[in-house]
């Protein structure tokens, strides 16, 4: 399979996300213009202009009419997909970390940095249904216990009843998405020991895997509502992003060497490789190779059959499986 | 007990922690409360030796009985006898007098400045005649509790049981003749069997924290040595490890066994607290078996090092090179202008004396014999030549010298069997700006040891690397310019040329700057470690072709295990990503990965000699055929076991997913209407999911097996 190298963003990729029909690919980078992808042949769409600050995390609605974004300019805003126009600023204090609707679209979570006296946030937003009814209050705000350690990823949990989080402390939390209640914690036994770096949910929203820095640099998967760890795939490397097949039980992991450490070494050192484990077996399958730096995201078609990856170096490689992928066995 | 229970407790008894001052608590002494301290057991039995403080004064009977006029007489005697032998303490003789009659008793106690006086003065006196009837009875006081405890009669010593000792050598009757290694990778020490078959490590013991520092296996592998704050500890035995022995050596920092592991050599160096002094270095010698201390030695660090460039910071290790063989006979050490060879029957120097050699700045043994091969650089700028010498221990015999001209520097190389010995010669060129470099070969078994000068195709080559072959007559040279350098082979003997080293050939450009031979030779790993990032080139130096090669990303450490079977080539945690070990066959084949984080060391357990002559080795090796028969089989079965456990374990593994999958589907399932309930009442997408799914397993893919061309003839 060759790759398609997507050169649009200056600064290093921090999300990729595809929308519900696999036909677009929705890119964040530090610099500050998410930008929309022909997920087919990479061709770039177009961009949205506003923000001003590195774009940490986007996420698309179902009908593929909204996008939402969450920057370090200390906004998330709301987009029209087809015109590229902002509809929407929520302002916060401090930088937006990530963001994500729920089912339905109705609501939307947003969690923000710890910055100068403020705690590390979950923000609970109504995203109206026309943007002039749009009120930037929140419904629910959610402090984190360990609030000086920063939240980067929360997403809704199955019927949009709990939140789940992870971050630099290292713990997973179920909240409560009604009542604001901490349901649950991952078991510090078990868990990450180190910064939780990504989070993605199954399609089903059964389960999600998690991808952290600690000292086995291993992702794991959880189940959703109880939070039992199920599976660990351990990849000698930090992991900065993960994803999972929706089509084969196969799961990938990006990371490498840090980004401030690559300098120092043979380009090789690093090992910028998209690892592939089988889901199941826990085994190791395949890695592809190409970026001149870390990984940062990971996504896949929900078709399942390709996938893109977005690196420190600034480019998203597109990739389409071969025909062999697809019969791999182990 | 955990701070949650005692606070609770506490909480219960009405206790408010912040008035309670712990530090006035006394509790009786020899009592615990039940709560073991966590330093119990650690130095538990040591014996401590307490001061009572009384070590100075001795006391003399049978002195004569004097009456009150002529006790001062007696006093002064006393006083003129003993002041002779040390310095008695201001009112430090006391003679008792009987105080009814004033008459003395017969005996004095004289109080020394030190102990070593009155150890002295007990020593000296004791049977010393004042006159006929009275000779001095001397003791020392603190013996005196003793000395009236002994019994009236005799009584014969019992004598202990014999117990048999653990078979220490056990690891070596193991069934799958396989191999221990010790690794350490964050807190953790663990000792492992080498399971090739079973593409695994087995475990055999792991403790946390079971050295401070490092670990080490002795020479024969029996005993594993670890570090301690108190000093250093071995451990071994038939089943698990349990301590056997301890040496007590504050702040051990380095430790090193003579060759036949008879003894520990320990070694701790303090940093002065003058920068400009320097640092004091201890230095003791232990019998490994019964953990006596045979000899200390202490100094500062200049004693223990050459003044080479940089050597003076601290010693360079090992400062007591062992030689003699595995008798354990010598050891020497290498002092400015001074070569100092001890032995071992009595710890003193042979013939009481060093040898003086002015300016020798190396020296080193034959691994089989007692020769000493010691190197003398230039001196008085060019001219007193350069020498290498052997030497002949005990007698101190110079076997054999050779005078070397221009020369910058010089490295000795033994044949592990004591054969031969390489010396490198790096030589000024004419202009003296750039060095060149040879060897001098020696054959320490022929008569009047011949010499041999070997010098390289291209004489300007740089050499970066050398090594003999173990047990055998080849040794190898990288040489040559990086990046890509040459990699040379010679032998010492050939079937035309008996008696004269001729080069087997070259490979030109090889990304190597290490070389690791099999420890039963004719194998040998060229490496391209730190800058090559690890690249691996397993060759066979008898048919001269390369088996494979392969990479270990970013290894750092390459250790053949002691049969020369496998090799493990290890990412220590100077680098990042990547920790742990991988393990290999002999020809390259990678066997299995294990990945560690913060993984610092891994050793072989080493094995003795074998105890098979040279003609059964040879036999077996001719019939390796009929004897490997049965180990085949045995691979064979295991593998099959293996393959068999290994589909067993995958179907359990997919059974399990399938049972969380279906519960997820069901779950799914009911929560449908909710779901579209949320999403306005739109269909939940799973149907078309679902059937998106299906459509996807069904696409066939169009590959193109073959194309042929044919012209068709209209």
């Amino acid at each position: 399979m060759r790759p398609i190298l997507m050169k649009g963003h200056e600064r290093p990729l921090t999300f990729l996300r595809y929308n519900r029909d696999g036909d677009m690919l929705f890119s964040c980078a530090k610099d500050h213009t998410p930008t929309l992808w022909y997920a087919d042949n990479g061709e770039r769409h177009g961009t949205f202009r506003g923000h001003n600050g590195a774009v940490w995390c986007c996420d698309v609605s179902r009908d593929s009419l909204r996008l939402i974004t969450g920057s370090a300019d200390q906004s998330a805003k709301l987009w029209d997909v087809k015109t590229g126009q902002q509809l929407f600023s929520f302002k916060f204090g401090s930088p937006a970390r990530s963001v994500d609707f729920a089912l339905g679209d109705k609501l939307a979570v947003i969690t923000t940095d710890p910055f100068m006296e403020r705690t590390s946030a979950i923000h609970v937003k109504r995203i109206a249904e026309d943007p002039e009814d749009q009120v930037s209050e929140s419904v629910l705000v959610l402090e984190s216990p360990n609030g000086r350690k920063r939240i980067n990823r929360a997403v809704w949990g199955p019927l949009n009843q709990t939140i789940v989080s992870g971050g630099e402390d290292a713990v997973l939390r179920i909240w409560d998405a009604e009542t604001g209640k901490l349901l649950k914690e991952s078991d510090s036994e078990v868990g990450h020991k180190n910064t939780i770096t990504s989070l993605t949910k199954s399609a089903d929203d059964s389960h999600f895997i998690t991808g952290s820095l600690d000292k086995t640099a291993k992702a794991c998967l959880w189940d959703m509502r109880t939070l039992t760890l199920l599976k660990t795939y351990v990849s000698g490397v930090p992991v900065n992003a993960v994803s999972m097949s929706p089509l084969l039980d196969h799961v990938v992991l990006g990371g490498g060497q840090d980004a401030s450490a690559v300098t120092t070494t043979d380009h090789r050192a690093g090992k910028f490789e998209a690892k592939f484990y089988d889901k199941i077996l826990q085994e190791e399958i395949g890695g592809v190779k190409g970026h001149f730096g870390p990984i940062n995201a990971l996504a896949f078609n929900p078709d399942g059959k390709s996938f893109s990856s977005g690196g420190e170096d600034g480019y998203v490689r597109l990739h389409h499986f071969d025909s062999d992928y697809f019969n791999i066995r182990i | 007990m955990a701070n949650i229970d005692i606070d609770s407790r506490a909480a219960q008894l009405g206790i408010d922690w912040s008035q309670v001052n712990l530090d006035s608590i006394h509790l009786p002494p020899g009592e615990d409360f039940g709560i073991q301290s966590d330093d119990e057991g650690v130095y538990h039995d040591d014996q401590l030796e307490f001061d009572t403080g009384f070590g100075n004064i001795i006391v003399v009977d049978n002195l004569p009985v004097v009456p009150k006029a002529k006790f001062e007489k007696l006093e002064n005697v006393l006083k003129k006898i003993y002041n002779q032998l040390g310095v008695i303490k201001e009112n430090g003789l006391w003679m008792p007098v009987d105080p009814d009659t004033g008459v003395t008793l017969g005996y004095c106690f004289i109080e020394f400045n030190t102990p070593q006086e009155a150890q002295n003065a007990k020593e000296k006196t004791h049977g010393y005649k004042l006159d006929k009837s009275h000779i001095f009875a001397v003791n020392m006081f603190d013996d005196f509790d003793r000395l009236m405890n002994v019994k009236e009669e005799w009584e014969a010593p019992q004598t202990k049981p014999y117990v048999p000792g653990e078979n220490l050598q056990k690891w070596l009757t193991d069934e799958k003749a396989r191999d221990q290694l010790v690794i350490r990778s964050g807190p953790d020490t663990e000792v492992l069997w080498n399971d090739p078959r079973q593409k695994n490590t087995e475990p055999v013991h792991k403790r946390p924290y079971w050295t401070e520092s490092y670990v080490q296996w002795s020479p024969l592998g029996t005993y594993l040595v670890t570090l301690h704050k108190q000093g250093a500890a071995v451990w071994g035995g038939a089943d698990t490890f349990t301590r056997l022995m301890r040496y007590q050596h504050n702040m051990v920092k380095l430790v090193d066994f003579s060759p036949g592991e008879k003894y520990l050599v320990t070694y701790h160096s303090q940093e002065p607290s003058n920068p400009r002094d320097a640092s004091k270095v201890e230095i003791k010698v232990f019998d490994v078996r019964t953990g006596r201390m045979m000899r200390d030695f202490k100094g500062s660090a200049d004693e223990f090092s050459i003044g080479g460039p940089g050597g003076v910071a601290g010693a360079s290790w090992p400062v007591f090179r062992w030689g003699g063989g595995k008798e354990d006979k010598y050891f020497a050490k290498l002092s400015k202008n001074t070569i100092s060879v001890y032995e071992t029957e009595t710890f003193g120097l042979i013939d009481k004396k060093s040898m003086k050699v002015d300016n020798v700045v190396d020296i080193c043994w034959s691994p089989t014999d007692s020769i000493l091969s010691l190197f003398v650089p230039e001196q008085g700028g060019g001219n007193q030549p350069a020498k290498v010498a052997l030497v002949q221990i005990p007698s101190k015999v110079e076997l054999r010298q050779k005078n070397l001209f221009s020369v910058s520097d010089c490295k000795m190389y033994w044949q592990s069997s004591g054969e031969y010995l390489a010396v490198k010669v790096d030589r000024y060129t004419k202009t003296k700006k750039s060095t060149y470099s040879g060897f001098e070969l020696f054959r320490i078994k022929e008569r009047d040891i011949p010499i041999e000068v070997l010098e390289l195709d291209n004489k300007n080559d740089k050499i970066i690397a050398f090594a003999w072959e173990p047990k055998g007559h080849r040794f190898a040279v990288i040489h040559g310019d990086q990046p890509r350098p040459d990699v040379s082979f010679y032998t010492m003997k050939t079937a035309q040329h008996g008696g004269r080293v001729t080069k087997l050939g070259t490979l030109k450009a090889k990304q190597a700057n290490a070389l690791f031979w099999s420890p039963s030779g004719k194998y040998i790993i060229l490496a391209g470690l730190k800058n090559f990032n690890g690249q691996l080139e397993f060759f066979n130096v008898d048919e001269m072709e390369t088996m494979a090669t392969t990479e270990h990303f970013m290894a750092t450490d390459i250790e053949w295990d002691p049969t020369g079977r496998y090799v493990a080539t290890a990412v220590t945690s100077v680098h990042e990503m990547e920790n742990g070990f991988t393990v290999w066959s002999f020809n390259g084949k990678l066997l299995y990965r294990v990945l560690k984080d913060h993984f610092f060391q891994l050793a072989w357990r080493p094995r003795p000699a074998s105890f098979l002559s040279p003609e059964k080795e040879e036999e077996i090796a001719k019939n390796l055929k009929k004897y490997s028969k049965k180990y085949e089989a045995e691979d064979q079965d295991v593998s099959l076991l293996l393959s068999e456990q290994d589909r067993e374990k995958r179907k359990a593994l997919k059974e399990e997913w399938e049972k969380w999958v279906m519960q997820w589907k069901s779950l799914h399932e009911e929560e449908k209407l909710e779901r579209q309930n949320l999403r306005d009442g739109e269909i939940s997408d799973e149907e078309e999911d679902d059937e998106e799914a299906k459509e996807v397993k069904e696409v066939e893919f169009e590959d193109v097996i073959d194309v042929t061309e044919e012209i068709v003839q209209e």
